[in-house]
């Protein structure tokens, strides 16, 4: 059998983005050996990609804006259970809306620099579907920051990091994660990883469908090692679509329009020139009054915040696609089948300060000036809401030895997920899943590798390098791409749907012989071979939660039940693997308490 | 636990990309940097031992202007004969700037391109066998003797004076004798040296020292009014700084046309014009 | 813009050698070189190595020389190359992996010798109160995306190979966020004279002209950075003036007095 390498620490983290390193923080300084392991170099992890900000409740604009009442978690809270469509875990938003302005300062103390408010505290922006100004900011690269920061301050406490390593299995023994399994991608040599307990922080998995702001690292990898040992999957339908992703020039298709060039008076026109989003078709009930109504009052938020309602582009995420979408199938799209967000009426000046990175972006990389013309945007795949199932107090997935953090976790965001609310997040659940693997990694031993399953997983990787006949991956990705794009995107049908399960059952037997050239040392071919069937497992049961789930709701938006389902509103699915079969089986949230009951009756 | 403990040494020994030649022109910039500071460099030394034609003094046959060559300002009244020699005055003069240019930040860059090949341009590999002779041993500014390129602050302070010194002749070349009294006027040499001094000023202290003296050395501009005056300094400094090495050349060469316009007048070969 | 077939050569190969090898390639409206890149891994050749993330010049991944200019490969545009042809190679300061990708590991190596942010005692556990003409010249060094472009055309690093020596520009610009960072309590200047080596920087600005972020790593970061070592290191007449107390003495703790060697990187 091939040869392989094994290290062993008390913790391991898988993935080192914002959530995988806030944890290495809290594993270490609760006195544990950490190892961290991620698939690209350190500190390039999707958490760059964030651009409008962090969410926490500091409070810090009431002066500006003139608020009655101070921002407090309690309004965030409430804001986060309206935008995740009261789906969300109760207790993880408590938690989250608590501790997440405690996690804003920490960062600062770490070194990060946000912007300033002329108090000299940080300053915060508007976004979709937060009350009040409430993202803490640096420009329009705030994750950059984010992952800059904690990954300086992680390096400072001591880890032990291995890049561009990609794990494929984790291992167990009695049904308790002990080990993991991969390949360093650079050179091809296999390698183990021993620890007493597993932080699973492997972000969401987007490049299944075709618009997509994912790079080639969300391909789900993570969630499907966990869901093969047996972990739990909630929510896996609700798949956030950015309202704002380009769709011109092709080469750029699917790349983030940061919802800040809305939150600085962006507004989307169609190609009649309309403002669409003031159609009242477009608003939904629970959001009925708090937004603007005229163009004119939309003009005057952005220099009187005081006694004008922000303009109707900045309701939440899922609100804003369904607009963009119904109005491109309505035949007033772009010639690109896109519609345009225009900010130029803000001026050269404003843009390229505020929006610098925006501007830079599209000029660079587009060759289009968004002072002088309008950007053309679609929704584009940006998050997954869904994923495994962690309990909030430390993170604890309902596999022993494994935790997990950020966008790879669910619980928190419910249907849809707020603007800022995912960096947010990575601090709050990286924190407590560092301290969560901690704690049980002092009670644990470390446990026994099994070699079957390496020799197992070795079978599964090596084979299309040997293989005399098969398909190229890239064939198969590229089809499925379509599949999920058609049928699997932001409106769902029973009929579309059932088109792409027999799709992806086709592609995944297809899957089954591939071949790819070369040998084990950096070669993409052979990466892509295995993230396939990853991203095909995965696609499926995206496709059977969404055909189960017969409502509409938050990102789940489904033409043949165009309405919100009061029983489907008290449970989640849960899906499992079964021994030939995902089991999905639908489970009741968990009430939530009085209190929190109250708060959302006093703030909604 | 397998840990690595002493990290490779990047590159020793291993496999590099080959070279791949830059296609664009980068050689350009330096090229005229070469060109223009080794004609000053030879100009200004044929002038400096020359010791002479480079006053007007108010004599009448330049029209009563006073014009004096920047290469010799201020006029030194010491005297200049030292062991029966008659030295340039001149010698005395140009160390002082000739220093802040050396050490000038921007210049450091051109000459060590220029006349170091240290490096050739970006990105371009060094000429065989400099290269391999200098592989693992540079030094940098780290080490005597370009250690002392550390002293830049000094000659800035050094050069600020001679542009005071620069700004009286300026004044000054704006009055004319005429008999016994002066008369406020203009000639093609007042416009010269207006030009030249303007163009001194703004090389001088859009100094890299000087921006850090008046306030980059600050790390709190908020906290206190000493700070925030600081700020308000540094801010203009940094606005002008951006252009240092376009007001760098610009200088040189005013400088030295300045110098050969008082050098053609004095020497009869061109008659000032006078405006008014 | 019609589209166009273009020739693309990128090196292929590993530590044991390799050669350009040529690619025909179809372009289309604005094509990035990196766009080029993935069209012959889809299409060609899979097994052609690149490094790439996020395709929107916010990670520095795809850092690579096209015709001998260090860039990133996504904000290249194809057309504003001269001719049909591209030559892409790996970066060429560092040791060779696999085509278009290198070993860059050493830059974290380094960085892992920088200690973080350390807040002086008043200011640790409480929010900080800056203002933003405090936090402006250190937000302009945070915009790295640490795609060591400028590592990489450092001649210190490329060509006299002093590794052991200098730190480079990308942890240049990391210790001035630092050490113009209004709540830091370490006296930065020591590493600065010492290990991290800023006395070897010449001022050539390469780092400067690479920069995919803009950063003016030479007038902003480098040139201050060496004043206020100078400020420490080489003014006798500052020294004399702290001597009779006329100016006060920076009071920062010394860089030892925080580990920096917990961290290992494994490659």
């Amino acid at each position: 059998m091939e040869a392989y390498e094994t290290f062993e620490y008390d913790v391991l983290v898988i993935g080192a983005g914002g959530a995988g390193l806030r944890a290495v923080i809290a594993a270490r300084e609760a006195g544990c050996s950490v190892g961290v392991v991620c698939k690209s170099l350190l500190g390039k992890a999707h958490t760059v990609m964030a651009e409008g900000g962090v969410a926490a409740a500091l409070g810090n604009m009431k002066s500006l804006d003139g608020q009655n009442e101070p921002d407090s978690w309690k309004v965030h809270l409430t804001d986060t259970f309206k935008g995740g469509a009261f789906l969300n875990n109760p207790r993880t938003v408590e938690i989250f809306a608590k501790e997440a302005p405690e996690r804003v300062l920490e960062l600062e103390q770490y070194g990060a620099v946000f912007d300033r408010t002329p108090e000299g505290l940080i300053a915060e922006r508007p976004f979709g579907g937060h009350k009040y100004r409430r993202l803490n900011h640096v420009g329009d690269r705030t994750g950059l920051e984010l992952i800059r920061t904690v990954q300086d301050k992680a390096v400072g406490v001591g880890m032990s990091v291995h890049m561009e390593v990609t794990l494929t299995r984790l291992l167990t023994e009695d049904g308790r994660v002990v080990g993991a399994f991969g390949y360093h991608r650079d050179n091809g040599k296999f390698v183990v990883f021993r620890a007493k307990a597993f932080v699973l922080a492997t972000g969401g998995w987007g490049r299944m469908y075709k618009f997509t702001s994912n790079s080639w690292e969300g391909t789900g990898d993570g969630l499907q090692m966990a869901y093969n040992v047996g972990a739990e999957l909630m929510d896996m339908e609700m798949i956030q679509f950015h309202p704002t992703g380009m769709a011109w020039p092709p080469g750029m298709r699917g790349i983030l329009v940061t919802e800040g060039v809305r939150g600085e008076g962006g507004i989307l026109k169609n190609n009649k020139g309309e403002r669409f989003m003031f159609n009242p078709d477009y608003t939904p009930a629970l959001y009925k009054g708090q937004f603007a109504e005229t163009p004119e009052e939309a003009a005057r938020w952005l220099d009187d915040k005081k006694a004008n309602r922000r303009p109707p582009e900045l309701l939440p995420r899922d609100v804003v696609a369904r607009a963009i979408y119904k109005e491109v199938e309505a035949g007033r799209g772009t010639e690109h089948k896109a519609v345009y967000l225009d900010v130029t009426h803000r001026g050269a000046e404003y843009i390229k300060r505020k929006l610098p990175s925006m501007y830079e972006q599209f000029h660079a990389l587009g060759a289009v000036d968004i002072t002088k013309e309008p950007m053309e945007v679609y929704p584009t795949i940006h998050y997954t809401m869904g994923g495994v199932w962690a309990e909030p107090e430390g993170c604890a997935t309902s596999v022993p030895g494994l935790f997990a953090a950020g966008e790879v976790a669910a619980g928190l965001h419910g249907a849809n997920r707020l603007g800022g609310n995912s960096l947010s997040d990575i601090l709050v659940f990286g924190k407590r899943a560092g301290e969560g693997a901690a704690a049980f990694a002092k009670t644990a031993k470390l446990g026994k590798i099994d070699n079957a399953q390496i020799e197992e997983e070795l079978g599964v990787l090596m084979a299309p390098l040997s293989a005399t006949t098969g398909e190229s991956p890239y064939a198969i990705h590229s089809e499925l791409q379509e599949t999920m794009q058609n049928d699997c995107m932001i409106a769902r049908t029973e009929e579309g749907l059932s088109r792409a399960l027999a799709k992806v059952e086709e592609l995944k037997a297809r899957a089954k012989t591939l071949k790819v050239s070369g040998g084990t040392a950096f070669n993409p071919g052979w990466h892509a071979a295995r993230d396939i069937r990853f991203m095909l497992a995965t696609s499926e049961i995206i496709v059977r939660c969404a055909l189960q789930r017969k409502e509409s709701r938050g990102a789940q938006w489904r033409l043949d039940y165009p309405s919100l389902d009061a029983e489907w509103g008290k449970k989640n699915l849960i899906a499992t693997k079964g021994s030939d079969r995902v089991n999905i089986v639908e489970r009741p949230i968990t009430p939530m308490t009085d209190e929190i009951k109250a708060i959302i009756e006093e703030y909604k | 636990m397998a840990v690595q403990t002493s990290p490779p040494a990047a590159a020793a020994g291993s496999q590099k990309a080959p070279v791949v030649k830059r296609t664009d022109n980068w050689w350009g910039g330096t090229l005229f940097f070469f060109i223009v500071f080794s004609a000053f460099g030879a100009w200004a030394t044929f002038r400096a031992f020359q010791n002479g034609f480079y006053e007007t003094a108010g004599a009448s046959q330049f029209g009563g202007a006073y014009y004096l060559s920047p290469l010799y300002s201020p006029t030194l009244r010491l005297s200049t004969k030292i062991a029966g020699f008659n030295i340039s005055p001149a010698l005395f003069i140009l160390p002082f700037p000739l220093c802040f240019r050396l050490s000038c930040y921007y210049y450091r860059k051109m000459l060590y391109r220029a006349y170091g090949a240290d490096p050739l341009g970006c990105a371009i590999a060094e000429p065989e066998p400099l290269a391999s002779m200098r592989r693992k041993k540079y030094k940098g500014e780290k080490y005597f003797p370009l250690v002392v390129q550390n002293f830049h602050r000094y000659a800035f302070f050094a050069a600020a004076i001679f542009i005071i010194m620069l700004w009286k002749d300026t004044i000054e070349s704006f009055f004319f004798k005429s008999g016994d009294s002066m008369h406020f006027g203009m000639g093609l040499g007042s416009i010269v040296f207006l030009t030249n001094v303007v163009l001194l000023s703004c090389y001088t202290f859009s100094c890299h020292s000087w921006r850090h003296f008046v306030g980059g050395n600050a790390d709190c501009y908020s906290c206190s009014v000493l700070n925030q005056t600081k700020h308000g300094l540094w801010k203009k400094v940094s606005f002008i700084n951006e252009k240092h090495g376009t007001f760098a050349m610009a200088s040189l060469i005013s400088v030295a046309l300045t110098d050969v316009y008082v050098f053609l007048v004095t020497s009869g070969h061109f008659h000032d014009i006078r405006f008014f | 813009m019609a589209s166009k077939t273009i020739t693309l050569r990128v090196f292929r190969g590993d530590d044991k050698g390799g050669e350009l090898v040529e690619y025909k390639v179809e372009t289309f409206e604005n094509m990035v070189v990196l766009d080029a890149i993935h069209k012959i891994q889809a299409e060609q050749d899979s097994s052609l190595a690149c490094r790439w993330n996020c395709k929107a010049a916010k990670c520095g991944s795809c850092s690579a020389e096209i015709d001998g200019k260090p860039a990133l490969m996504c904000k290249t545009q194809v057309h504003d190359c001269a001719g049909d042809s591209i030559t892409v190679t790996p970066l060429r300061t560092f040791p060779l992996v696999k085509d278009l990708v290198t070993d860059v590991s050493w830059n974290y190596r380094m960085a892992a010798k920088i200690p973080p942010l350390t807040p002086t005692k008043e200011t640790a556990g409480k929010p900080f109160n800056m203002q933003q003409i405090d936090v402006d010249r250190v937000q302009e060094f945070r915009k790295c995306i640490e795609c060591f472009l400028c590592q990489n055309v450092c001649h210190i690093l490329r060509d006299h190979e002093r590794t052991d020596a200098f730190f480079g520009p990308r942890q240049m610009v990391r210790i001035a966020s630092l050490e113009m960072h209004p709540m830091d309590s370490l006296n930065r200047r020591e590493q600065l004279k010492g290990e991290a080596g800023v006395g070897f920087c010449n001022i050539t600005k390469c780092c400067t002209e690479v920069c995919p972020e803009s950063i003016h790593i030479t007038d902003n970061a480098i040139i201050p950075l060496k004043e206020r070592v100078v400020d420490d290191y080489y003014d006798p007449v500052r020294k004399g003036l702290i001597a009779i107390g006329l100016i006060k003495k920076r009071n920062k703790a010394p860089l030892s007095s925080v580990p920096n060697d917990l961290t290992k990187i494994i490659s």
